[in-house]
């Protein structure tokens, strides 16, 4: 029994994984860029979330909404102030951006508010609830169903609307979607507020689920995330949210067999496996290199 | 003739610079303070050159090179410490192991492109850190105390013979293979150029230099813990090589002294060096993605200058 409890903490830990990964994997999917910022506007959202709640005393739903939004405009002004320029760029340059951006992002919170962990507020009362024997929290039920949600949302969004439809033919081949009369400036920067906005949701809910932030806790679930993108097949939105909820999975698997140090290292293992082994993911095709 | 009267030019230049300082620092002129920047920057040309024969020369996007460094510094300090050998072996030793680990990590992932390896080299410099984090032997997350052994002496000498190797390295045959990498893989692909070897080949050298690096850091600073090899030391090594120029080795051998200096004097405001390193990443990116040398060095300045200067 003690093994269902700890397969739902995995898939909590794996839905935060997968949301912060659909970013990724948007992102890459429209620019061929890996965005290592993304982890940071994980963790502003999860900020955000703590000044909303605890500060202006807003509650959990208009919090994450407010969360979303704001990362929604820091996605987009990130994107335009740094990357935009860079698209004709070597991906090494691009690359290296980010890793800039990332960094600034990180300092200058730390500067403005120092490095000192907050602790986030009770938001969902942390009951537990018996299913089959095994004690199960509310929490990570909510956060399951909330993570759920929103990636039916974005379904929705990339499948049935007319944004979603520009940004799978920009993907595809951006010059033909441009020849076609889309507007790929504002497609792309759609993809990066969509993006941002889900991690500004997985900050938020991290926080309520760990009740730990502080302003580096963007790093490693960031790092992780990507890791969850390429084993899903980065670029493939089905396989970020099949890739996160694997990662938090094994990582709890690892965690409760007693391992809990090597931990961190599990994702970099299966992100070196698959990258020699199945390099373009569970759900991905291989792809020819064209000259 | 001409080539080797260049070369012994700079071996004297480098004996001079090396004499000159020793005497002052014999003469207490300069003080211990300034002589463990002298070492810093020294440990810092190291990495900063051992990168750019990875990153500037071969054209491969490694970010985990204090994985390497790392292993250079545990492996050093273990042989002097617990095995009791000469310093000077646990430099080799830890070198050594250091360009293995750089084969162990290279031939599988060298085979992937551009953000791939990145995400693997960083992967694996992680799962390095977190291996000496879970060894008792090394001391754990507490880490390990270590005597101070380096000197002016050790620093520099490290230093001229890492840049030695490599410049030699670059100008020869291998060395313009692995530019042709740089330039175009497919191309070198095309002609005949074994990459995959070629960029093994440059990988465990860098790694190799970075094992030196590490070896002489750690008998400099009294203690190693893993954390001190994270993320953000691999990011400091990558800023020399990117703001010097990729593709410059006198680029990132300034670049490493001019950080080094900046960031001696930012010791006590750490966030403000943080916010002035990525914004000059950001900007160098944005405004001259080739950094402030390009692939050019500082001694065709003086060659063409005059001519206004060689465009590549």
């Amino acid at each position: 029994m003690e093994w269902i409890q700890q397969l739902v903490n995995g898939v909590s830990l794996g839905s935060i994984y997968a949301l912060i990964a659909l970013g990724y994997t948007m992102v890459y999917g429209i620019i061929k860029l890996i965005n290592f910022a993304h982890g940071d506007v994980f963790m502003l959202g999860a900020f955000i979330g703590f000044y909303a709640i605890a500060r202006w005393d807003m509650h959990f739903i208009p919090a994450l909404i407010l969360a979303m939004i704001l990362c929604a405009v820091i996605g987009v002004i990130i994107e335009r102030v740094a990357y935009k320029r860079l698209r004709s760029a070597t991906r090494i340059a691009a690359l290296i951006t980010a890793i800039g951006v990332s960094l600034l992002i990180e300092y200058t919170v730390i500067f403005f508010r120092g490095a000192s962990p907050e602790a986030y507020p009770t938001v969902i009362e942390n009951t537990k609830i018996e299913i089959l024997g095994a004690q199960i929290s509310v929490q990570a039920i909510i956060i399951l169903v909330i993570s759920l949600i929103l990636m039916l949302l974005l379904q929705f969004i990339v499948h049935q609307t007319k944004i979603g439809k520009a940004m799978r033919a920009v993907s595809h081949d951006a010059d033909a979607a441009r020849l076609m009369g889309i507007n790929v400036d504002n497609t792309i920067s759609a993809t990066f507020a969509i993006g941002s906005a889900l991690a500004g949701a997985a900050g938020v809910i991290f926080g309520i689920y760990y009740t730990r932030i502080e302003p580096l806790m963007g790093v490693l679930p960031g790092l992780k995330a990507f890791v969850a993108a390429v084993l899903g097949g980065i670029g493939i939105i089905p396989g970020a949210m099949v890739g996160g909820l694997l990662l938090g999975v094994v990582e709890t698997v690892v965690s409760a067999l007693g391992y809990s140090l090597w931990r961190d290292a599990a994702a970099f293992v299966i992100l070196i496996l698959i990258l020699i082994l199945r390099p373009a993911g569970i759900f991905g095709k291989n792809a020819r290199e064209k000259v | 003739m001409k080539k080797s009267k260049i070369f012994w030019g700079y071996m004297a230049l480098a004996l001079v610079i090396y004499a000159v300082v020793q005497v002052l620092i014999n003469n207490g002129i300069v003080t211990f303070y300034y002589q463990n920047m002298l070492i810093t920057m020294c440990i810092n040309i190291m990495l900063a050159v051992s990168l750019h024969i990875i990153l500037g020369i071969t054209g491969q996007f490694s970010i985990g090179h204090a994985g390497f460094m790392a292993v250079g510094a545990y492996v050093s300090a273990i042989c002097t410490m617990q095995l009791e050998l000469p310093f000077v072996t646990g430099i080799l030793l830890g070198a050594i192991v250091a360009a293995l680990a750089g084969l162990l990590v290279g031939i599988p992932t060298l085979r992937l492109k551009g953000d791939y390896l990145a995400i693997a080299t960083l992967g694996f410099a992680e799962i390095i850190r977190i291996i000496f984090l879970n060894i008792e032997y090394v001391g754990g997350a507490a880490g390990m105390q270590i005597t101070h052994q380096t000197n002016w002496t050790y620093a520099f000498f490290g230093v001229v013979v890492t840049i030695l190797i490599i410049s030699n390295f670059t100008n020869s045959r291998h060395g313009r293979a692995c530019i042709s990498i740089r330039e175009d893989e497919i191309a070198a692909d095309a002609m005949g150029i074994n990459t995959t070897y070629y960029k093994v080949v440059a990988f465990a050298i860098g790694s190799f230099f970075a094992g030196v690096a590490g070896a002489i850091y750690a008998h400099n600073f009294y203690i190693i813990q893993p954390t001190t090899f994270g993320f953000l030391k691999s990011f400091d090594i990558l800023i020399f090589v990117v703001l010097g120029g990729l593709g410059s080795l006198s680029g990132s051998v300034l670049a490493a002294i001019l950080l080094t200096i900046v960031t001696t004097y930012l010791q006590g405001f750490p966030e403000t060096r943080m916010i002035i390193y990525s914004l000059v990443l950001i900007l160098v990116m944005l405004y001259r993605p080739s950094g402030l040398l390009g692939t050019k060095e500082v001694t065709d300045l003086f060659k063409f200058g005059k001519r206004g200067g060689s465009k590549a």
